[in-house]
């Protein structure tokens, strides 16, 4: 349902008046403002809007908007998504957490969330690490990364997200790095534009836990080739790639998940003639 | 013929037997509904060997002129058509001496836990008779040997037949016919007493624990469902998936439990009423975000029908050991609510009623079934039908600035505004927080938001629908669940006039209503608890949480055998006397 008008709403409209948890000079702040922006564009106004969230400092994303938010249980903020988007598909519904709730405690979810192809955008903040419980590894945090829970790196591959969810099916695959908000204001339009499940991971460095990703900066560039429909092409980029690649990596035309809602025809009382004996 | 009172007492307990294939849940289930179109009660259970598919199988109907909620004492009629793993069913085929058996395989030795008892015996050759016309099934055949023994009508039998078969067509439908003949022909033959007359043409239903489950959501307004298989769940998936359809719902299969639960919180969340149905491992799964729900006053529906566990445990079979993680299974301190049906019919009641619950506290309620309501079919009187007035509170027309989703009400329950209305946004929040959401780790708002969530389900007023209470004797029987129904049969036996004894079945398990217990067991001198749980778990939450007397008695053992009336009814005599 489109109901993209003329509407004079701004990013400041779609932002709440809570100041953000993060650390100052965090990635996630640059996020914020790029999605708020992007909502902006939509022209759907706040309260048609649902952000979800499950745990971490990410995760706290939802309050910081003046949409409807759930901030539920780690690792689950998918499942909830696709439940209320599922039940309301009127509603712009955005999933948004970090990459330990996403990929790890939540994979599962991911997996099936990329399969089911639900009209979601998924916005992943990578860290590549858990900050909310100060420091450990997570499924993208490089093998040799020395922390107190992993002393000497935990020698594990790092997961790859993007080539994963090609494989289950998502239908919009984006990378974006969180010091450029402009255009990941675009990339997150983008994603929300796109029917089905998009997915975006936003590069967005901890400087508490991972200082030494501040030269994210300096390793990220636009994607050299064109976005592709050919989701075989895609996946083969994104696994050969430096990991820094930005832009739309992959744009398909799978149709979205989404049972149509017939007007009732019955009432459970209609129901009652199947009990005669 | 018995004395119409005898033989209510004892109902007529058929059981069929035979191996993967032989059809004896097609006749069975005929033979009920042939019962249940001639004005009878009747209840049918069934029990499988290990396989998924094939392997030997026992279909049991009771029937009687009153409500049947169990099955009976002994089997009456037994027709087998082999006797191929008989001897799984050990423990469940209750044979006596009185007891007829009719073996459709000529020259087989019935096994020893049949033969041992000294039964009747007869031989039909179910062989033979099908040889003879072509195209006739033996496990027809055997529907009319057990239908006709039983006098009930041939034609409504054979409409029956054909109402199955009319998709197959006329071919089918006259050999479908002819079978039920010859079986009728060959019942004239035994030395059988038919049930005594019925009170005729009263409207009755047959309905499953778990399709009545599913229906009472619905009659309460669930539209949305989300779920994972589990045996003994499934069923009511699989009854409201095409119907929710129907009615302009949803059912999704969510690819686990963690997802299912959180798919139809993001449901309510919405706006809708909704559901999940799971048993005691997908329970557990839940039980983390059952907790959000609790934190973020998201009302829905959980219906765990209890099968024997811990673990994968007994799947096919019932117990009623999913109490404590019903209601003490959630971290922190979560104030949800917890229900169960006393019979069949009452899970459509209890169902309804639970979303009623859930709906007007903006709370979880878990409802716990069990196999043995979910599975077995039962005749029974058509259910009235209900409204609950209250429904859920919404914040219509919030203002900005001061709406304030949590707010400590009187009630403890705060309108609760739907995305998509302007001026209520709101973030739902599992982290403890204000009045208006914010997240807080005060004293303040965490005391404030504790006892808004505990009031709101406390000082519901619940009504008269937190029990059931039957006699008014002196000797209270407290029970909840599928064992209220043995328990009222026994009675039925040693107290027909409820004189001695009284009993209470807990429909509301949580939160405790102890002054309400406390009244029905006005003028109670002893009182006896009786359950179907190894450790006890009804027992130790009354004592925990009612006023118990000191020295109230125990009967609780676990699955998987159902209670019997005669096991009941022994234990309340040694108790009484």
């Amino acid at each position: 349902m489109s109901t993209e008008t003329a509407c004079p709403l701004t990013a400041r409209d779609y932002k709440s008046e809570l100041k953000p948890v993060w650390c100052p000079g965090c990635g996630d702040f640059s996020v914020l403002m790029a999605i708020t922006k992007a909502l902006a564009e939509t022209g759907r106004r706040p309260e048609e809007i649902a952000v979800i969230s499950g745990i971490g400092c990410s995760s706290r994303l939802p309050a910081y908007t003046n949409c409807y938010g759930f901030h539920g249980v780690h690792g689950r903020a998918l499942p909830l998504a696709a439940g209320l988007k599922l039940s309301r598909p009127d509603l712009l519904v955005i999933a948004a957490g970090g990459d330990g709730d996403g990929y790890s405690i939540g994979g599962n979810h991911f997996l099936h969330a990329c399969r089911r192809n639900v009209d979601l955008t998924y916005i992943v903040m990578d860290n590549q690490v858990y900050g909310m419980t100060k420091g450990q590894p997570s499924p993208t945090t490089p093998p040799e990364w020395d922390s107190a829970l992993a002393p000497g790196g935990t020698g594990l591959r790092p997961f790859h997200p993007l080539v994963i969810a090609l494989a289950a099916g998502a239908n919009f695959v984006a990378r974006s790095f969180s010091g450029d908000p402009a255009n990941t204001a675009q990339l997150v339009l983008e994603a929300i534009r796109h029917p089905g499940f998009s997915l975006i991971e936003i590069l967005s460095p901890c400087v508490t836990f991972r200082p030494e990703d501040r030269n994210w900066a300096k390793r990220v560039h636009p994607a050299a080739v064109d976005e592709t429909q050919d989701r075989a092409r895609a996946a083969r980029r994104v696994l050969t790639d430096d990991g820094f690649n930005t832009g739309i990596l992959f744009r398909g035309d799978r149709p979205p998940y989404q049972p149509p809602y017939n007007p009732a025809e019955a009432g459970p009382v209609d129901f009652e003639v199947e009990f005669r004996p | 013929m018995k004395e119409i009172s005898e033989f209510q007492r004892k109902a007529c307990t058929i059981a069929m037997l035979g191996s993967g294939g032989a059809g004896v849940m097609t006749a069975a289930e005929i033979l009920l509904r042939a019962a249940g179109r001639a004005g009878y009660y009747g209840l049918m259970t069934k029990s499988f060997g290990p396989q998924i598919r094939g392997g030997e199988a026992a279909a049991f109907v009771t029937l009687s002129t009153a409500p049947v909620d169990i099955q009976g004492d002994q089997v009456d009629l037994l027709f087998a058509m082999d006797w191929q793993n008989t001897e799984r069913f050990a423990g469940e085929l209750h044979i006596s001496s009185d007891t007829l058996v009719i073996s459709g395989l000529p020259g087989a030795e019935p096994p020893a836990i049949v033969a041992g008892h000294q039964p009747t015996l007869v031989e039909v050759n179910l062989k033979a008779m099908t040889r003879s016309h072509k195209g006739t099934r033996p496990n027809m055949v055997a529907l009319g040997v057990v239908a006709g023994a039983l006098g009930l009508a041939q034609e409504t039998v054979n409409d029956l037949v054909n109402e199955r078969l009319t998709a197959k067509g006329e071919d089918a439908m006259a050999h479908g016919t002819a079978a039920i003949e010859l079986g009728y022909g060959e019942a004239e033959d035994l030395d059988f007493d038919p049930l005594p007359a019925s009170d005729g043409d009263t409207p009755r239903w047959i309905i499953s624990g778990n399709q009545a489950a599913g229906y009472g959501a619905m009659r309460g307004g669930v539209r949305f469902a989300a779920a994972y298989p589990i045996t003994p769940a499934t069923e009511i998936l699989e009854w409201l998936a095409p119907r929710l359809q129907k009615a302009g719902g949803l059912l999704v299969q969510a690819e686990d439990e963690l997802a299912s639960i959180n798919m139809i919180i993001g449901g309510a969340f919405g706006g809708a009423a909704v559901l999940t149905a799971t048993s005691g491992p997908g329970l557990a799964l839940m039980s983390e975000s059952i907790g959000l729900a609790v934190a973020a006053e998201i009302p829905l529906l959980v219906i765990d029908v209890m099968r024997g566990g811990p673990s994968t445990g007994i799947p096919t079979k019932s117990e009623q050991s999913d109490l404590n993680i019903a209601v003490y299974g959630l971290h922190g301190d979560a104030p949800h609510v917890v229900t169960a049906p006393n019979s069949i019919p009452d899970c459509l009641f209890t169902a309804q009623w639970s979303t009623h619950l859930a709906e007007s506290m903006q709370v979880p309620v878990i409802m716990l079934s069990d196999q043995s309501f979910g599975q077995a079919l039962g005749i029974v009187d058509r259910p009235a039908e209900l409204a609950f007035a209250t429904r859920r509170q919404v914040a219509t027309t919030p203002a900005a600035a001061d709406y304030q989703r949590y707010a400590a009400t009187l009630s403890g329950v705060s309108p609760m505004a739907i995305p998509g209305t302007p001026g209520g946004q709101y973030i739902a929040d599992g982290l403890e927080h204000t009045e208006t959401g914010t997240p807080s780790s005060g004293v303040a708002d965490h005391n404030k938001q504790l006892e808004k969530r505990l009031t709101k389900v406390v000082d519901f007023d619940y009504g008269n629908h937190w029990a059931e209470i039957e006699g008014s004797g002196p000797a209270a029987i407290i029970t909840w669940g599928s064992t209220t129904g043995p328990v009222r049969q026994a009675m039925q036996r040693i107290d027909p006039h409820g004189e001695r004894l009284r009993l209470i079945s807990l429909r509301l398990i949580s939160p405790a209503q102890p002054d309400r217990l406390a009244k029905a067991l006005a003028g109670c001198g002893r009182i006896m608890v009786i359950e179907q749980s190894q450790m006890a778990q009804f027992f130790g939450h009354l004592k925990a949480q009612f006023d118990l007397p000191i020295h109230a008695d125990l009967y609780a053992r676990p699955g998987p055998q159902p209670f019997r009336a005669d096991e009941i009814a022994a234990k309340l005599e040694d108790w009484l006397s």
